[in-house]
């Protein structure tokens, strides 16, 4: 499974180059455009702009990205089904840091991770998906995320993101500062300026786009190949193509979501904006095609029946798997999951519902009194009465 | 001079190599080890979380004595062998699964236990202890066997046998009652 990582780590090498090039070139055609002659100077704020970013989010970037979505903190005892199943699949990961796990108060379905490696990770997941999905696609679901987390793709992705970023804001000065002193620099650069300053312009244009449908690939990419080390690590492609079914099919929007991280969920947190858009502007692949895939693999969960499945799905000539990752992981096959215990009986829908809404009530400083009746009071924070009535019964209780 | 250029830039190359499939064959060597001691974690759990639950269920599960003590003695046979093989560890352990499953099996007939709060929470415990030591071992399985693919495919072959790097032992299931259909009787 380190193959797997490290053959990300070089293919991103090359794409990181080449977005850091674009950022570079319209660094020095802003610069040009603005001064001719001082296109070096224009490079170095090029690269400035990108560094201050790079390191805000490097640094700051899952503190910044979990206040933003609104998600709380769990402990074990908050949700031990949760926080076991990412134990699991830490260890069927390999990954010896159990990330933090935080729920958000949310009805829509979707999950995502977050931290630029393993040991400063956190993965989060809505409070709907906590009700909706059994155990097997809960677990396949955080497989999926933990694959993030293994395979660096948060990091490389808000590495890329930034860049992007950087781009778009570069090329947004450059074309206004040409709308606004536009004629005046043109004049005092005499006729060979005027071919450059075209050629500048363009740049300006066609920079953004192309930065932008590397980065959506890119982000494409590493969803295929966490759903395909998610099927690896549980073994089970059935629980993952299930769970993302239920996603797919749920027409709850996320409250807090940010365009800038989308690539981290699961599936596409802005799914509105993402439908009207075509597969190339996406930064997830259609959740349809990731089901067939997963359930075309034939009775394996290994990597190279992932690659096949692909194939023979999307119809492309291309694989997805990177070539060493298939030599030197071996083909497993299917293994059915355990019946689940009689513990995980609450595990039923009903209960589900029921328990994920008790800890979000828990979380924000509710207290419980179970009457003798066994009618359960949920008292707010804000009450100040000293007792309470039960409604069913009539009994008093303390606060 | 432009021989000598070449050739050492050739050594230079050839060295690099080395260097490489020997790191490669360290870092599997290394990652086996540590698959190994994430499954001795997940069972040296399973051993602490098992006198809880026998000490819950004896109050309820009057007439199982001799499930119970099935499971007592699994797990002072699979405490006891620290020392031994992987192959004698497995066997064991093994035998401490079947007899938890009968012990659970058998804890359906009391509706009792299921209102036992702290049997419920030992219950998803010990369950998914259950699911960390199968994954911690095809963790370990899936390791192993990229070492052993290294110790005796070329080129690696070589380095391998010069710093005497040794196949691993695979840990495996005796899982007959899993993997094969249950026979049904008239």
């Amino acid at each position: 499974m380190h193959e797997l990582v490290r053959a990300n780590q070089r293919r991103t090498v090359i794409l990181v180059a080449f977005m850091a090039f674009l950022l570079m070139a319209v660094g020095y055609a802003l610069a040009e455009l603005a001064v001719p002659g001082a296109g070096r100077v224009g490079i170095v704020l090029a690269l400035l702009v990108w560094g201050i970013q790079a390191v805000i989010s490097y640094f700051g970037g899952r503190r910044i990205l979990l206040a933003m979505s609104g998600a709380r903190k769990i402990e074990k005892k908050d949700h031990p089904i949760l926080y076991n199943i990412v134990e699991e699949m830490c260890v069927a990961s390999g990954t010896s840091t159990v990330p933090d796990i935080y729920i958000i108060d949310d009805d829509a379905l979707n999950a995502f991770a977050t931290g630029r490696d393993p040991e400063h990770s956190a993965v989060a997941v809505t409070a709907g998906l906590l009700k909706e999905l059994d155990r097997d696609e809960l677990q396949g679901v955080l497989a999926h995320e933990i694959a993030h987390v293994r395979n660096r793709d948060v990091l490389y992705m808000t590495m890329l993101g930034v860049m992007l970023m950087a781009i778009l804001i570069l090329a947004q000065i450059g074309i206004r500062m040409r709308f606004v002193s536009g004629t005046r620099t043109s004049r005092s650069s005499g006729s060979g300026g005027g071919a450059l300053v075209i050629i500048a312009l363009l740049l300006m244009i066609i920079a953004p786009l192309l930065a932008r449908l590397v980065y959506l690939a890119v982000s494409r990419r590493r969803e295929y190949l966490a759903d395909a080390s998610g099927a690896l690590y549980t073994r089970y492609p059935e629980g993952l193509a299930r769970a993302l079914e239920k996603l797919g099919g749920s027409r709850t929007p996320m409250r807090k979501a940010s365009a800038a991280v989308a690539p981290m969920y699961i599936v596409a947190p802005l799914r509105a904006a993402a439908e009207k858009m075509s597969v190339l502007g996406s930064t997830h692949p259609p959740i349809g095609e990731r089901v067939r895939i997963l359930r075309s693999m034939g009775g394996s969960a290994g990597v190279q029946s992932y690659d096949q499945a692909f194939r023979k799905v999307t119809g492309r000539p291309v694989g997805v798997v990177p070539f060493t990752a298939m030599r030197e992981i071996a083909d497993v096959p299917v293994v059915q999951p355990p019946p689940l215990p009689m513990a995980t009986a609450p595990f039923m829908h009903v209960d589900r519902v029921r328990q994920t809404t008790d800890i979000l009530w828990a979380l924000n400083d509710y207290i419980f009194i179970t009457c003798l009746c066994e009618t359960k009071l949920k008292i707010p924070p804000a009450y100040r009465g000293k007792k309470i009535e039960c409604p069913h019964c009539k009994r008093v209780h303390e606060v | 001079m432009i021989g000598t250029i070449v050739l050492l830039v050739i050594i230079a190359v050839l060295v690099m190599f080395a260097v490489g499939m020997y790191n490669g064959l360290v870092r599997a060597r290394n990652e086996v080890g540590n698959a190994w001691s994430q499954i001795d974690v997940q069972l040296n759990r399973r051993h602490d979380l098992i006198p809880n639950l026998v000490e819950t269920v004896k109050g309820y599960m009057t007439h199982e004595r001799e499930t119970l003590e099935a499971v007592v003695k699994a797990r002072q046979q699979a405490v006891q062998i620290t020392g031994g093989s992987i192959e004698d560890k497995a066997r064991v352990e093994n035998a401490l699964s079947q007899t938890l499953k009968s012990l659970f099996a058998v804890s359906e007939n009391y509706p009792q236990l299921r209102a036992n709060e702290n049997f419920l929470a030992l219950q998803e415990e010990l369950a998914s202890t259950e699911n960390k030591i199968s994954f911690s071992r095809q963790y370990y399985n899936d390791s192993a066997l990229r070492l052993n693919n290294k110790v005796e495919m070329f080129p690696t072959n070589i380095f391998a046998a010069m710093f005497n790097f040794k196949k691993s032992p695979f840990f495996e299931v005796e899982s007959a009652d899993i993997r094969k259909p249950v026979a049904v009787k008239f």
